[in-house]
This record gives C-alpha cells, sequence and structure tokens, in this order.
C-alpha cells in the first residue's frame, strides 16, 4: 500500500481526510486508484493529457514527480501539495 | 406588479444567489457557495425552473461543473467533465468552462459548455456527462480559428453558445479569435460570419476570420436579429443579412463604443443595452472618465442614451465583464450589473435610474436573472 497525503483543496473529495492509502506502482496508477474511491479527484490534479496541472506538485517521498510514470514503491509515500497560484 | 427574481452570481471566488422579494426591493443572499472557486459562470435552466449549473475550476485544481437538481439546495459535480479526448493530436486539455448553455427547449437535458482552449462541449444527461463536438474540436481549420498563443489575458476562450429559439440545429459561437461562428447542423459544419465585423489589430482589417466577439445576443422576439458586442465596436446583424452594421458609430465619441456586453430587451427588438468602457491608448478597461454609465438604443442602434443616475458621478471606475450584465422577464423590466469591484447593481425601471444591491463580493464574472419558482 502507498500512503498519500491529501492537501486541502482535495480533502472535499476524502470526506476531510488528510491521508489515505492506495494502490499502484506509478503515481498515475496510484491517481487512478484515488479516483476509483474519490470520483472526480484524478482530472483536478491530471489533466485529460496525463499532465499534472501546473498548479499541482506531487512528490513521491523526497523526489518531485514531473510525470505521472513516476515510479512509486509499496510501502512509499505519494506527497500531493497545492502550490503557488497567485492571490 | 413584478415578480420575484433571483440572481446568480459567479466571482473570482465563489457563488452567490440573491432572491427578491416580489417587488425585487428587497434582497436576500445565500452563500457563499463554493467559496474560493472561480466561477465563471452559473445559470439556471429554464425548461424546468430547479436545475442549477455552474463551469467552477480553482487556481490549483482542474475545471469541474456543478449542478443542482433542486433549486441550490445540494450539488453534485459532473462524473465526466468537459475534456478533450487523451491523445489529442494537438496536446489540448481543458483550462476551464468560460460559458454554459441549456439546450433548446425541445432537447431536455441537453447543456452545452464553451471552453478555454477555445472548444465547445455537450452533454445530453443534466450535465453529469461531457463529450466534445468534433466537428469543431477536431475541425481542419481549428488552429487557425484559435491560434495555441491567441486570445486574453486569462487564456484563449470560446466564450459564448447562442442557440436560435426557432430550430436547435441553428447555433451561432462568440469567440476570441475567430469571431462569430454558425452552424446549422447543429455543430458538424462550421462557417465563419464576420463580415465587416473591423480587426483592429491585423493588416487586414476586415478579415474572413480573426475578430473577437466580446458577446452575442439574438433580440427574444425576433431571433433574426443580432447584437454584438465586439473588442471593436457594437454590431448589428439582421438575418438572412451577411454584412454587420457599426451601429456603435452613434455613439457619442468621447466614449466609444467598445465594450464587453449588450442586452437586448426581452420585448422590444429596437431596444438594447451595452456597458462601455475605456478602449483607448492601453485600454484600461474601466468605465469612461470613471463616471459609469450603461446607454441604451430604441432605434435598433441609429442612437443613444445615457442612463447613468444612481451611480457614482465621478471617481468610479469599474467595469462589468462579458457575463456579468443581464435583464430579467419582468414588467417593468429589471436590468442587473456585477462589477469588477465586487458590487451588484439593479434597475427597476428599464435603466432610468440605478441602486446597489450587493457590495463588498469578490470580482463578478457573471449576473444572470431566472424567475424565482
Amino acid at each position: 500500500m502507498i500512503s498519500v497525503l491529501i492537501p486541502s483543496q482535495l480533502i472535499a473529495y476524502t470526506g476531510g481526510a488528510t491521508r489515505v492509502e492506495a494502490r499502484g506502482a506509478t503515481v498515475g496508477e496510484v491517481m487512478d486508484d484515488l479516483d476509483r474511491r474519490f470520483a472526480g479527484l484524478k482530472f483536478r490534479v491530471i489533466d485529460e493529457q496525463d499532465r499534472i496541472r501546473r498548479h499541482m506538485r506531487i512528490f513521491v517521498g523526497q523526489l518531485e514527480a514531473r510525470t505521472t510514470n513516476a515510479a512509486v514503491s509499496d510501502g512509499g509515500e505519494v506527497l500531493i501539495f497545492g502550490a503557488l497560484s497567485g492571490g | 406588479m413584478t415578480d420575484a427574481v433571483q440572481l446568480l452570481v459567479g466571482t473570482r471566488k465563489g457563488a452567490w444567489i440573491y432572491r427578491s422579494d416580489a417587488r425585487r426591493e428587497t434582497w436576500r443572499a445565500e452563500g457563499p457557495l463554493f467559496l474560493g472557486q472561480i466561477i465563471n459562470h452559473f445559470v439556471a435552466d429554464p425548461r424546468d425552473g430547479r436545475t442549477l449549473v455552474m463551469a467552477a475550476s480553482t487556481g490549483h485544481l482542474g475545471p469541474t461543473i456543478l449542478r443542482s437538481a433542486d433549486g441550490g439546495a445540494t450539488w453534485t459535480e459532473a462524473s465526466r467533465p468537459p475534456a478533450f479526448p487523451k491523445g489529442d493530436p494537438h496536446g489540448r486539455a481543458v483550462d476551464h468552462s468560460f460559458w454554459v448553455e441549456p439546450g433548446h427547449a425541445d432537447e431536455p437535458g441537453v447543456w452545452w459548455v464553451g471552453a478555454s482552449p477555445p472548444a465547445l462541449f455537450r452533454s445530453a444527461d443534466g450535465g453529469d456527462t461531457w463529450d466534445g463536438v468534433t466537428g469543431l474540436n477536431e475541425h481542419p481549420r481549428v488552429l487557425d480559428w484559435f491560434p495555441p498563443d491567441g486570445g486574453t489575458p486569462d487564456g484563449a476562450i470560446l466564450n459564448q453558445v447562442v442557440i436560435d429559439p426557432r430550430d436547435a440545429r441553428h447555433m451561432y459561437l462568440a469567440t476570441c479569435s475567430a469571431g462569430v461562428l454558425e452552424t446549422t447542423d447543429q455543430g458538424a459544419t462550421w462557417r465563419p460570419l464576420n463580415q465587416n465585423v473591423r480587426c483592429d489589430f491585423f493588416p487586414d482589417p476586415y478579415p474572413e476570420f480573426g475578430q473577437d466577439a466580446h458577446y452575442l445576443a439574438l433580440a427574444p422576439t425576433d431571433p433574426d436579429r443580432l447584437w454584438q458586442q465586439n473588442h471593436c465596436g457594437i454590431y448589428r446583424l439582421d438575418r438572412p443579412g451577411e454584412r454587420w452594421d457599426r451601429i456603435g458609430e452613434a455613439m457619442p465619441p468621447e466614449i466609444g463604443d467598445i465594450g464587453f456586453t449588450i442586452v437586448p430587451h426581452p420585448r422590444d427588438r429596437e431596444t438594447a443595452w451595452v456597458w462601455p468602457m475605456d478602449g483607448t491608448e492601453v485600454w484600461p478597461r474601466v468605465s469612461p472618465g470613471g463616471r459609469p454609465a450603461a446607454y441604451r438604443t430604441r432605434d435598433g442602434g441609429a442612437s443613444w442614451q445615457r442612463q447613468d443616475r444612481g451611480f457614482p458621478a465621478e471617481q468610479g471606475w469599474f467595469t462589468v465583464k462579458r457575463q456579468a450584465f443581464c435583464a430579467d422577464r419582468a414588467d417593468p423590466l429589471g436590468l442587473y450589473i456585477g462589477t469588477t469591484g465586487g458590487e451588484i447593481w439593479m434597475s427597476g425601471d428599464e435603466g432610468g435610474a440605478w441602486r446597489q444591491i450587493a457590495a463588498h463580493l469578490p470580482e463578478i464574472y457573471s449576473v444572470t436573472a431566472a424567475p424565482l419558482a
């Protein structure tokens, strides 16, 4: 299982949870798994061409994932952040 | 005797609903709804009087569509919001939905969305799932009509969908980089409709396409009459004609005919209102001279009258964006503006006098009026 940090911008989808568990070998698979349980969450983070949206940041452990192909290890951690996006 | 009205207000930071009494004298605010979400458009479904739909995004999150089937009491998110097909040859992804349009009266459940980057989407299930209209989104000239780097500071937009009330197959689009486009087969084929509409920013000032059509409206009592507030003036077209007339030339020269929006009278084909903004020098896009006013024509654009009673006589620098000027259908007619300064103003006598009914809201993007069921 992967531990996923949910930012405040997305807790409306997770019933208020800021930490959830998911399965997957890549960031994209983790997002797909989250979307199965929290419908609509993925599209607000990943666009229809599988690009991480401009003002979202995803880290696998301490390393930033630039694409949804970034590998995730079982037992690892994925952190989703809302980055700076203006006033 | 008037009827109670609800104003659906979309702002840069959420949505509000203002509901009036039967005389439109007192207004009660509900909101904020979805605080912090960017609400570009917020509309009611005239076919059932209960469904509300809004286009939402945030600074961080991708775009979505929010729907209420019970007049705003409860809300659900579209299960498949407007999006390009995965693997789109141009790599496009929807940045935000800009315009939401209920379908033709004969097509319950059908909705349309205009998006940024410019594209058209259709839902046949009340806005739950959306598909791209390939006749436009995959048109051979799509990158000529909608250059990837063209458009407004917030991105290029398909800013309006207008449906002929007599024929669901006949539609117009207003766009920021191809002007007005028309279809007579509900989106399978399209053609530009821009004759004699000026482009001050092109070497050829009257191209086939390239215009920035800020707002397009059909006269409700005569859908063959089209009113357009363009980036480069106010125009009128009577179909089946093809050539627009720049009726804004009759505006006072010190005011000009630049603006974002135009509102036709629901019962009089000769009457419409505009909200001029300063389009001189560096385009401040504020009320000209700091003196806010609507301008009305009652003769199809041959002459215009200033309507500023109630507005600040000086130091009023707000303006009114594309979706933020509307009329109700009551008698006497009510007019409403939402300002970039977060104020809502109304006139209960067709623009004769105006009063502020709300203030201190975020920047207003959209105000639409609907009967209060």
